[in-house]
């Protein structure tokens, strides 16, 4: 069995009484596209900030392409890309600034800076959009961008949450065949979180599903599909069998949490 | 399965750096990362120099009106200069402290978008993150500089031209905005919402200004401002701008001690918002 790229050991995070993430135990192989499901407030941001180093664990431990979260925090942002659920590309600059932005923070060697920027926006077919401001993009663009920003430096693992909230079928489609090529072609594991079921379905070789911020179900989406004993199951009933009420489940989203997505959706789309 | 403790070495394999780096280029990459984040503000202002343009509003402001009423009037003691040139290097402080006052607010709308996290992310020393940051409202206070020396030569304040005096001008405008920038970004990092950091923003820097020896003397203060003054980093500022601006300036404090203030400030402030800046997150 070869080693896991990013591995889990009784992860935990809390806020106050909240626990966000609880006991979360997982690993994902490489070249895998993870997905990590589960409602509004369920833990799954929490559990991606923890991995890309944003956020301290308040117990547990993590891995990530071997190096410890916590006691190997810079090792782990050189071998990783991380695109947040809310907007990170900055208006007010050029899709090309902002790529060379990243490539120098990711100490992209100098030589192979400019060759490598050109490289992601043809590879996202954004080479003509290259010199405008990313405010004139649209939300499709913006997402695309965001991915070639957080590649440049050929992470090992790629961390996208929630990378098709708000966009439209057409551009979520385009997103999804390029998180698969990036798979095909250079072997990146892909590790996002999604409370979409098609995205899941249709992208991720195994998914774990998060519940109240511990883990409900894991396995590929056949497994899932079968496990809840109903012919002819969608990941949806899968989703609905294992993380429960809705409603209920909702408890946990902060107003903030839901403004910032509203308005990223927005702004998206 | 058992839970591992923090602290621990869990079981998780955690194989070691590969390149153990010298402390030479460590030092090397933190000013370059500095430099590229200080970098990403001067190109926003050439993408959009209205910002440049609203800014310039205030220096004329005080200059012509008020810098010509009180001068006519003679109300305050400047010594043995004419009080407009006491005034200039006065006022091109305070617009440098008004513009470095605000300049957290790009943190808190970076940090409303996904931005900061994406740098947090990043291996970018947070110490980087926030000198850088600290920096940028430098670069965006140099055009104030050439804003008030112009309106200065109209005004006929006698500028002293000796280029080290200039670069020593340049050098404590970029240390002064860096400085309160720094400071601007530790209020951004505590209070996180736009409403609560521009009221505490407009909350100080009326204190700041009036604490200093920017529109008047010290020497004409009451005892325990003249205190407030001393601690106030805005007055070592202005004592270097009176004293490296003016063709025949003085220096009160000694341009050792003021440079060295500017300096110690610039520091202590960029060092507490790199430990804060990972709250931008939560």
């Amino acid at each position: 069995m070869s080693i896991p790229v990013v591995e889990t050991i009784a992860l935990s995070c809390r806020y106050g009484d909240l626990t966000a993430v609880d006991n979360l135990t997982i690993s994902v192989e490489r070249g895998e596209v993870f997905g990590l499901l589960g409602p509004n407030g369920a833990g799954k941001t929490t559990a991606i900030k923890m991995l890309t180093t944003l956020l301290r664990p308040t117990s547990g431990e993590a891995s990530v392409a071997g190096f410890s979260i916590t006691r190997q925090a810079p090792d782990v942002r050189r071998v990783t890309g991380y695109v947040p659920q809310m907007i990170s590309a900055d208006g007010t600059l050029t899709g090309y600034e902002n790529l060379m932005v990243f490539a120098k923070l990711y100490d992209v060697p100098r030589a192979e800076r400019k060759q490598r920027v050109q490289e992601g926006l043809a590879f996202m077919g954004l080479e003509d959009a290259g010199n405008k401001l990313v405010r004139t993009y649209s939300g499709g663009m913006i997402r695309r961008l965001e991915i070639v920003q957080s590649v440049l430096h050929r992470p090992r693992v790629l961390f996208l949450d929630e990378p098709t909230v708000g966009l439209d079928p057409l551009a979520r489609k385009a997103i999804w065949e390029h998180i698969s090529e990036l798979r095909a072609e250079r072997g990146t594991t892909v590790f996002l979180t999604t409370h979409m079921m098609e995205e899941a379905d249709r992208l991720c070789t195994r998914v774990a599903i998060m519940h109240h911020g511990k883990l409900a179900a894991l396995g590929t989406p056949a497994e899932l599909k079968a496990s809840i004993g109903n012919e002819g199951a969608t990941l949806d009933d899968v989703f609905v069998h294992y993380a429960g009420d809705r409603l209920e489940s909702e408890s946990g989203v902060s107003y903030r949490e839901t403004r910032q997505t509203r308005r990223t959706t927005k702004r998206l789309g | 399965m058992r839970p591992a403790k923090l602290g621990e070495q869990p079981s998780v394999s955690a194989e070691k750096p590969k390149q153990r780096k010298n402390p030479f280029t460590a030092a090397q990459r933190f000013l370059y990362k500095t430099a590229v984040i200080a970098g990403l503000d001067a190109r926003k202002l050439r993408h959009d120099p209205t910002e440049l343009v609203m800014r310039a509003v205030q220096p004329v402001l005080w200059l012509l009106v008020f810098g010509q009423v009180i001068a006519h009037t003679r109300i305050i003691p400047s010594g043995d200069l004419p009080y407009i040139d006491f005034l200039a290097p006065g006022i091109l402080a305070q617009s440098v402290l008004f513009i470095a006052i605000f300049s957290g607010m790009s943190l808190i709308w970076e940090r409303d978008l996904g931005i900061v996290h994406k740098f947090l992310a990043s291996p970018t020393p947070r110490t980087a993150l926030a000198l850088g940051k600290a920096l940028s409202g430098g670069v965006r206070a140099l055009p104030q500089c050439i804003l008030v020396y112009i309106l200065a030569v109209i005004l006929g304040v006698k500028i002293d031209w000796n280029p080290l005096a200039l670069v020593g001008v340049l050098t404590a405008i970029l240390l002064g905005a860096a400085a309160f920038s720094a400071f601007s970004l530790i209020i951004a990092l505590l209070v996180k919402t736009r409403e609560r950091f521009m009221g505490i923003g407009q909350v100080l820097t009326m204190p700041f200004f009036f604490a200093s020896s920017a529109i008047y003397p010290i020497s004409i203060m009451p005892d325990w401002l003249k205190v407030i003054a001393h601690g106030n980093p805005l007055t070592y500022e202005v004592d270097t701008l009176r004293a490296l601006m003016l063709s025949g300036g003085t220096s009160s404090f000694g341009l050792a001690l003021d440079f060295g203030v500017l300096v110690a400030a610039t520091i202590v402030m960029v060092l507490i918002a790199g430990r804060l800046y990972p709250r931008a997150v939560t």
